[in-house]
């Protein structure tokens, strides 16, 4: 599904290297976790996959079921499947939190040559959805994101992960800043969409999110570059000896 | 004090071809006289005039305008689907024929003609009374040119809760037309009208409107300028209101060469609301100016002034705002924002808030930001699949939202957000 292999960034203003060759691939319908310490580059690598203005790529690739996602426009990632969880999910005051859900998914099918939804049916679907992450319809009718707590921040990226349905889903750091509760509320967002045809690269610090969002492979980043892969197991290791141990290790 | 000599001729040579209307009442010949007399006192706006820092008053002052062509609108006109009493203007002369029967019940319109003949008329009261108030402590001399010299208009009265809007609809079709329109508006206690206008009305077009809105009364104005690239135009508002009365008035400027509108606000009765609001749009040549002064008199009135610009390819928009809280307007609740949203960098945006305050138990609040579209936000909704230029459009929409929410009537909001969108569509 995604396959990404020695991508190497830098900061455009900056002679600044920040991914140093990243290789990584999840097979469709498979659950892949990043973990590293701060500033290891894991939101540029999320912000870089879904098109940031702000960083240069200066080698390697990433692709999308074999489409080439660096040559496309954010909008474009995303009408192919694509979709990013934001670590810090943008307040837009002004814009209606429905408006804009429903405007973004007319505008993907849109662009595939699918039919729009009626507002009927998107009303429908939202209600629905927003109903299982416990987001209610005052929510909806707040502008994007403004006034909402962290957690109904996260939990409104998980909404609309759920009306678009994207293929490829990369979730930054979903559950920081989330009680036990909301974590679980996340979870099981995301559990709902696993499926055959659907992949996950879940970006976390915690053992935590892991145990509820069961990863197939744990890769462990670190300046710029995937150091270590390996099972869950791998989570369990960082949980209780911290990232020095693999860090030495691979030193 | 003599005028300075640039200003004195300015002005003698604006009046050189100007005679006051005749065959009006006593009432109104002095009121016409006594704004000649304060417009000759004053003298037009000089470049150095503190309150025209911001906007050269050349194209007003000159005594003959300078031609506009006429602009062919493809748009289905504004406020169409709206139920509303229509009274159509022809670069500013009235067209009684297109126009619908002055009748409505709880309302009361003459031409302004009709109503300065009349020895005994209430808009005695109203008529060059409020912009003789609106006169201190800022000269508004285009004003006063209007009161002396303005034949046509019309004199609305409202007694009950008139069920329909009045729907003013100015057409511009002569480049070289020099309109003058004045209107005196009285609000009847617990009385409630809305007043809509549309068009952009001549090539260079002065428009006052003298408002009173008694206690409990309430009042609504919705105006849209007409999409004329070359126009220019003056506008003022003088308006009294009483105790627990509303007024809110709403303009949306799209285009138009030169563009001051100016409103002059006077809080008189306790519990009182006043809301003005503007939302500009400009796109290469456009200079547009708001200038309000809101005097608080009074004990717990609450008043907000939301202005906000998109701005684009050398447009300019300025803003002049003031809230005046007079000894004793205890408990005053003001607010004022003006914004100004730069699409590239060759825009520009000026702004003067300010807050007198003569009271200690007031909340009052202002603030004013001038920026580019947030390219965080951008990003969101491209990542969200929102094509670029789409996103731009919902993000400047969002920009406008808190000046168009002051308009009350959904219907008339959704029209209104309509020609936004359509100005913006036409834009890549
Ligand atoms: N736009 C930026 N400007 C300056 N530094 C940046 C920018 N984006 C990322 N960085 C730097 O790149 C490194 C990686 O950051 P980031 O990708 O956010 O790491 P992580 O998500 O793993 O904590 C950090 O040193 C960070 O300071
Ligand atoms: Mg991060």
């Amino acid at each position: 599904m995604l396959k990404i292999e020695n991508l190497q960034v830098k900061l455009e203003e900056e002679d600044k290297q920040i991914l140093k060759g990243v290789t990584l691939e999840v097979p469709a319908g498979a659950v892949h976790a990043i973990m590293g310490p701060n500033g290891s580059g894991k939101s540029t690598l999320s912000y870089v996959l879904s098109g940031r203005d702000g960083y240069e790529v200066t080698g390697g690739a990433a692709e999308l079921e074999g489409e080439d996602l660096l040559e496309l426009e954010p909008e474009e990632r995303a009408a192919a499947g694509l979709f990013l969880a934001f670590q810090y999910p943008v307040e837009i005051p002004g814009v209606g939190n429905m408006t804009f859900l429903r405007t973004a998914l007319n505008a993907q099918r849109k662009s595939r040559g699918e039919e729009e939804l009626s507002a009927a049916d998107f009303l429908k679907l939202i209600r629905e959805k927003a109903k299982s992450l416990k987001i209610d319809a005052e929510m909806l009718k707040r502008s994007v994101n403004v006034g909402f707590s962290g957690g109904e921040k996260k939990r409104n990226e998980i909404l609309q992960m759920a009306m678009l349905e994207p293929k490829m889903c990369v979730l930054d750091e979903t559950d920081s800043g989330l009680d036990v509760d909301a974590m679980k509320l996340v979870a099981e967002g995301v559990n709902a969409l696993r499926s055959e045809g659907r992949s996950f690269l879940v970006i976390t610090h915690y053992q935590r999110l892991l145990d509820h969002i069961k990863p197939d492979v744990v890769h462990i980043m670190a300046d710029g570059r995937i150091v270590k892969s390996g099972g869950p197991e791998l989570a369990l290791e960082v949980e209780n000896n911290g990232y020095a141990d693999i860090l030495e290790e691979v030193a | 004090m003599a005028l300075p000599k640039a200003k004195a001729d300015a002005t003698e040579a604006r009046l050189a071809n100007l005679t006051l209307p005749s065959g009006g009442a006593d009432w109104a010949q002095s009121a016409r006289q006594d704004a000649l007399s304060r417009l000759s006192a004053m003298g037009l706006p000089g470049a150095r005039d503190e309150y025209w820092r911001f906007t050269r008053p050349d194209t007003l002052n000159s005594p003959a305008p300078e031609q506009a062509a006429l602009f062919q609108n493809d748009e289905k006109p504004l406020f169409e689907e709206i139920e509303r009493l229509k009274i159509v203007f022809r670069d500013g002369v009235l067209d009684r024929a297109s126009s619908d029967d002055f009748e409505l019940e709880g309302l009361e319109i003459e031409t302004l003609g009709d109503a300065t003949a009349k020895d005994i008329h209430w808009a005695k009261d109203v008529f060059g009374v409020l912009e003789t108030r609106g006169q201190t402590p800022v000269h508004r001399p285009f004003g006063a040119l209007n009161t002396a010299f303005a034949t046509e208009g019309l004199v609305i009265r409202a007694t009950g809760n008139v069920t329909k809007p009045v729907s003013l609809i100015y057409r511009h079709e002569d480049e070289n037309s020099d309109a003058m329109l004045h209107l005196v508006i009285k609000v009847e206690q617990g009385a409630s009208l809305t007043v809509l206008e549309n068009g952009p009305a001549a090539a260079r077009w002065n428009k006052s409107m003298e408002v009173e809105v008694a206690d409990a009364g309430s009042f609504h104005h919705i105006r849209a300028q007409g999409r004329d690239h070359e126009r220019v135009a003056v506008t003022h508002i003088f308006a009294r209101i009483g105790a627990q009365s509303l007024f809110k008035s709403f303009t949306l400027t799209a285009n138009g060469r030169m563009t001051r509108n100016e409103a002059f606000i006077e809080m008189a009765g306790d519990e009182g609301i006043a809301h003005i609001a503007g939302a500009a749009l400009g796109d290469g040549t456009f200079h547009h100016d708001d200038t309000v002064f809101i005097t608080h008199d009074a004990v717990a009135c609450e008043s907000r002034q939301v202005f906000k610009k998109v701005l684009r390819n050398g447009a300019v928009g300025t803003f002049q705002g003031k809230i005046l809280v007079k000894e004793g307007a205890q408990k005053t609740d003001g607010y004022q924002i003006s914004q100004s949203l730069l699409l590239d960098e060759d825009a520009q945006f000026l702004a003067k808030p300010e807050l007198e305050i003569y009271a200690d138990d007031v909340a009052c609040s202002h603030g004013s930001t001038s920026g580019a579209i947030d390219e965080d936000a951008l990003f969101y909704l491209r990542a969200r699949g929102v094509p670029l230029k789409q996103a731009q459009d919902l993000l400047t929409l969002a920009f406008l939202a808190e000046a168009i929410e002051e308009i009350e009537d959904e219907a008339i909001a959704d029209d209104i957000v309509e020609r936004l969108d359509g100005w913006l569509s036409r834009r890549s």
